[in-house]
């Protein structure tokens, strides 16, 4: 590379990294900071440097029940994920082919790039007492039904499962479209049974693609805030909404930014235990 | 085949379980009841009351413009550091694809706080232009991917001949590669938008109370109580959202590439 190329790489590169930069990286670092602030250094406010945020953070019992609590959140919407989401990308890639394929993974995929909130309300109107769901349950059954799934994890759960389902079939369907048709051929020639196909050749070939997906789930449910509170109601506080009110609510930004990053170091250990996997998928 | 009836009746249940939820919300917006009581009357009169409610209009309105100026940034932004990315190896290179993933796969919970402590710091504070400054930050990484993606069909014989021809570097990507990269590019704006329209959790935290996007917004009156025209704004919104995401689908297919 010589010079002058040198100079407009750099120069093609560089609006798009201080952007990132400032809107992303200084920002983490920033946050890092207050982290260990008593207060925020704005004004003429007294600030001094302090380990108690993260103290506060880790020995107070009710944040760790929330932790535990967003973390048991994010392994049942995964685990609902997975198990609906791989028959569901299995059908898509190994199936059905042509046009028709083409048109059903658009509509499967659709749902996920359109609005997250908008969504988790449209469940709201779904789930809500004596609302669509109630009524369309009592019309079927004879005997009075309450289901009053609104404001409960079941509901929680669902409008999850429907935010984040569309990962798990996207990165699945291309683990399972890159399989040799032939390798399934083999083992059936050679007289292995569809189950038997399935669980010696076809999962574990799948593996890293479920393993991504799974990944892509989680981490962002963990620090899932909006749809707890909009489904959860009272028994919607996460570890996330925790984190929200310190910003929005109480005002203590540097004990919101303890708690952020012991979020942030939950996810890297998931994103560094997962990263073998991840590597496979996208390669 | 019994096992291909039971694979569709599969999909059909899933698909069910995706799009139900939307159809109620959708349907329930053209009922006439506020109370979504049935049986059904027909009548626009939310729709009729959103288009006199200054508020979510002025959102909305905002939401729009917002997503475009991100989508023209990021879009730009993102092309160049593409172009660069693609044309040339250099060391460090793989480093700065790693950067790209953070504002990914770090939860925009964590992401949106960190910028409302940051921007208060240095005075940008709450509003608009920290609104969009996040939000291009979240799109860059996915218009680099897609153009990056539609790259790899790249000829580089065609460079090659442009340039023994006699063809400046600047003229090359003009006239060769800019209009290989063009659906490419499209497909990387659509995306922006995309990001940026449906953006709830960064804006929410970024957005100044009163001059909030369409998302911000609704989240805030949900959390007051549903009202139909709630109802009526959503299903534009999803309207509009998934049109959005049928034209970048088009467009990221590359013309036969499968």
């Amino acid at each position: 590379m010589t010079g002058a190329e040198r100079l407009r790489a750099l120069g093609l590169l560089a609006p798009a990294y201080l952007w990132l930069t400032v809107a992303v990286f200084l920002p983490l670092s920033a946050m890092a900071f207050f982290s260990f602030l008593t207060d925020v250094p704005f004004g003429d406010r007294e600030w001094a440097f302090t380990f108690d945020n993260y103290a506060q953070a880790l020995t107070n019992p009710t944040y760790a029940t929330l932790l535990w609590k967003s973390l048991k959140l994010a392994f049942w919407v995964t685990v609902w994920c997975v198990v609906l989401g791989f028959p569901c990308a299995y059908i898509l890639a190994r199936m059905i082919k042509g046009r028709s394929r083409e048109v059903l993974f658009l509509l499967v995929i659709l749902p996920f790039w359109s609005n997250a909130l908008v969504r988790v309300f449209s469940w709201a109107i779904v789930l809500r007492g004596n609302g669509v769901l109630d009524r369309a349950v009592n019309a079927v059954l004879p005997w009075d039904v309450k289901l009053n799934l609104m404001f409960s994890e079941t509901a929680m759960v669902i409008g999850l499962v429907h935010s984040y389902l569309p990962y798990v079939i996207l990165t699945t369907y291309l683990s399972l479209q890159a399989i040799d048709d032939t390798v399934i051929e083999a083992a059936r020639s050679l007289g292995a049974r569809f189950p038997r196909i399935l669980w010696r050749l076809i999962l574990p070939l799948a593996m890293p693609g479920l393993i991504a997906g799974a990944v892509l789930v989680f981490v962002p449910v963990v620090g899932s805030f909006m749809e707890p509170r909009l489904l959860g109601g009272r028994v919607g506080t996460t570890y996330g909404t925790l984190i929200e009110d310190q910003f929005v609510a109480v005002f203590n930004w540097p004990l919101g930014a303890a708690l952020s990053f012991i979020l942030l170091a939950v996810v890297l250990v998931i994103l560094a235990a997962a990263s073998p996997a991840l590597r496979k998928a996208t390669t | 085949m019994i096992r291909h009836a039971f694979a569709r009746a599969y999909l059909g249940l899933i698909l069910i379980f995706l799009y139900a939820p939307i159809a109620v919300m959708a349907v329930m917006s053209l009922n006439a009841s506020e109370f979504y009581a049935l049986p059904f009357r027909f009548s626009t009169e939310w729709y009729e009351r959103l288009f006199t409610n200054d508020e979510i209009l002025a959102a909305a309105w905002r939401s729009v413009w917002i997503a475009v100026v991100v989508a023209i940034i990021a879009t730009a932004l993102g092309t160049m550091a593409t172009l660069a990315l693609w044309r040339h190896d250099f060391p460090g290179k793989r480093i700065l694809q790693a950067l790209l993933f953070p504002p990914i796969a770090v939860p925009w919970l964590i992401t949106g706080t960190a910028m409302l402590i940051f921007f208060f710091g240095v005075g940008i504070g709450r509003g608009t232009p920290a609104v969009i400054i996040g939000h291009v930050a979240l799109a860059l990484p996915y218009v680099i991917v897609t153009v990056f993606a539609r790259m790899q069909s790249f000829d580089r014989a065609l460079e090659e001949a442009a340039r023994s021809l006699g063809a400046r570097p600047l003229t090359v990507a003009r006239k060769v590669i800019l209009p290989h990269a063009a659906p490419g590019i499209i497909a990387g704006a659509l995306f922006a938008f995309a990001v940026s329209f449906d953006q709830f959790v960064v804006s929410y935290f970024l957005a100044e109370p009163g001059d909030s996007t369409l998302p911000v917004l609704i989240y805030s009156a949900i959390r007051k109580g549903f009202t139909p025209e709630i109802n009526a704004v959503s299903t534009i919104i999803i309207l509009i959202s998934m049109a959005v995401m049928v034209l970048a689908a088009r467009y990221a297919k590359f013309g036969g590439t499968r």
